[in-house]
């Protein structure tokens, strides 16, 4: 092939996912980026040149704090225990049990429901009262809670209903990492007398690191782009005691129609997920050379 | 095997069920309470009479079946022009290897972390400007050119031998039907993992599609649900169950029967 033509063709090819891309992806980034060094415009006064101004009273907002934490305390909360309970369920799937067809099943069905779903189904157990939570807790003689109404219960109630949701999705790739193990290590273990204990500690945690890696970043990710149960349960509250980055970006965007505010919001969330991005790019990079 | 090593196998495999118990009992509970009446509901009175009352006031309360349209509609648009627009992409990408591809492949991957759910603010903006606020085509649209479905094409692509290849060009295959004929049917695996990880996730998309539109005509499932459970509108439990029962019993049903496929394919999306 002729590289004029090699190139004429491939930029044709390439020309409709390009300009997708560009308009979607790069320009709204860029505008995002200029946006937030503007002020609003309003029929009163015309937009002027603010500089890092919306910056400024992004990092002295209290309330951008507070979503800031509750994100990280989310992250915190739900990242480790759901990869614990998705290699418990990734190890009993892995193995020639009775029922594993319907265990495998149940595991992920959470997974394929959507998020305001999920929240229509636990919001009923975290009802005060009437909730099945409550309930069962009044069988055995405890008090009830108001729990996403109380500040102190509201993020842990979302950790946990978000550990449901996500545990199996995470199953799936540990499962794809636990099929790439070859069975003469476990057997070989076998022979030498060592524990299952052992063999996971020794043998399977390790080589499953790669797949902990991947599932640990894009875990993160996904705490920061998944807001919708807040529109069912919370809507951010008691007091954006729940309320997350991107839910106080629809809000300031939407509800308080502040864009200039809302841009320097969306700047500072692109900046953190591009900082994640590349930690995994360099690690992942780093397990090549490591093969 | 040892009477120590027995009792260890059976309390796993309680433990497991257990487990399994904790992850499916959310939404049998769900599927009981959709079928009681909503004082039946609350007071667990598991064998009072079933009843499709929930359904049918869920049904008359708010347009599940326009919703559910739309919905389909949404998907249909959406996965057929990620498929399309990525295969040639990549096909630019592995075949052409034209100047400039290294930094195009890069600007394609940045995508994976910027993703249209977080530009909401800008892409609205876009969008109105383009008078495409409130249609369906406006709520795909930022979704069409995929860095992932490239990512994973240009994958599958680069597997193929070359031998192939030149042996389609010397029966006389033109760029295009080269295409068609070695790379396409090559790529199939990967061509129904990523549909079936994109029809789930836009089945079940939600903050994007609520911001786009504002019409009965245009929502789908997830918004047409979310508005209806919102809690200023004050929605009995069992109405709120069957409502949420109808959204989701398309995409469960295809998983429940396709169980294999789905798992599989959320795998082998997460592998590459």
């Amino acid at each position: 092939m002729k590289d004029s033509t090699r190139n004429i063709q491939g930029w044709l090819l390439f020309t409709p996912a390009a300009i997708l891309l560009l308009a979607f992806t790069h320009y709204p980034t860029i505008t995002t980026f200029f946006q937030s060094l503007y002020t609003n415009k309003s029929i009163l006064r015309p937009r002027r040149f603010s500089g890092v101004e919306a910056y400024e009273s992004m990092f002295s907002d209290p309330i951008f704090w507070k979503v800031f934490v509750n994100n990280m305390w989310l992250a915190l909360g739900t990242i480790p225990t759901s990869i614990g309970i998705a290699i418990l369920m990734a190890l009993i799937v892995n193995k020639a049990i009775p029922g594993r067809g319907f265990l495998r099943m149940a595991y992920f069905t959470p997974t394929m429901l959507p998020m305001i779903a999920v929240a229509n189904i636990w919001l009923f157990f975290y009802a005060p009262d009437i909730g099945l939570i409550d309930k069962v807790l009044e069988i055995f003689g405890f008090e009830g809670n108001n729990w996403l109404g109380d500040p102190s219960t509201v993020l842990p109630s979302i950790i946990v209903m978000t550990v449901w949701k996500e545990a199996g999705l995470f199953m799936v790739f540990y499962l794809a990492g636990l099929q790439t193990i070859s069975p003469e290590l476990e057997e070989a273990s076998k022979l030498e007398g060592s524990s299952r204990w052992n063999y996971f500690w020794r043998i399977q945690f390790p080589l499953l690191l790669p797949t902990t890696l991947f599932v640990l970043i894009n875990a993160f990710l996904n705490s920061f782009k998944l807001v919708d149960h807040l529109f069912v349960l919370t809507k951010g509250g008691p007091d954006n005691a729940s309320n997350l980055i991107l839910y106080y970006i629809y809000e300031t965007a939407f509800s308080f129609l502040d864009i200039s505010y809302a841009s320097a919001l969306t700047i500072f969330l692109l900046a953190l997920l591009a900082l994640t991005a590349l930690a995994q790019f360099f690690f992942l990079d780093r397990r090549t050379h490591y093969r | 095997m040892t009477y120590r090593n027995r009792i260890q196998t059976s309390v796993e495999l309680i433990g497991a069920y257990i487990l399994a118990g904790f992850w499916i009992l959310p939404l049998l509970y769900a599927f009981w309470a959709a079928f009681h009446s909503s004082s039946d509901a609350m007071h667990f009175d598991i064998f009072s009479p079933l009843t499709l009352d929930n359904f049918r006031e869920a049904w008359s309360q708010a347009p599940f079946a326009r919703f559910s349209l739309n919905t389909f509609l949404l998907v249909s648009f959406i996965l057929p022009g990620q498929l399309l627009i990525s295969t040639l992409a990549a096909y630019a990408f592995v075949r052409f290897k034209f100047t400039g591809a290294n930094v195009a492949f890069a600007l394609v991957l940045v995508q994976l972390m910027i993703t249209p759910e977080i530009l909401i603010v800008q892409n609205y903006v876009t969008l109105s400007k383009l008078s495409l606020v409130d249609t369906i085509s406006g709520m795909g649209l930022p979704y069409i050119a995929s860095a992932f479905c490239i990512f994973l094409l240009r994958q599958a692509f680069k597997s193929i031998p070359k031998e192939l290849e030149d042996a389609a060009e010397l029966e006389g295959c033109g760029t295009m039907s080269i295409l068609w004929k070695v790379y396409v049917p090559l790529a199939t695996p990967t061509y129904i993992a990523f549909s079936l990880v994109s029809v789930s996730h836009h089945w079940n998309n939600f903050l994007w599609p609520l911001i786009i539109s504002n019409s009965v005509e245009t929502r789908p499932l997830t918004v047409g649900l979310g508005i209806f459970a919102a809690p200023e509108s004050g929605v009995e439990w069992s109405i709120l169950s069957a409502a949420t029962l109808m959204s989701v019993a398309p995409l469960l049903i295809a998983f429940l029967i396709f169980q294999k496929q789905f798992v599989q394919s959320f795998m082998q999306a997460g592998i590459k």
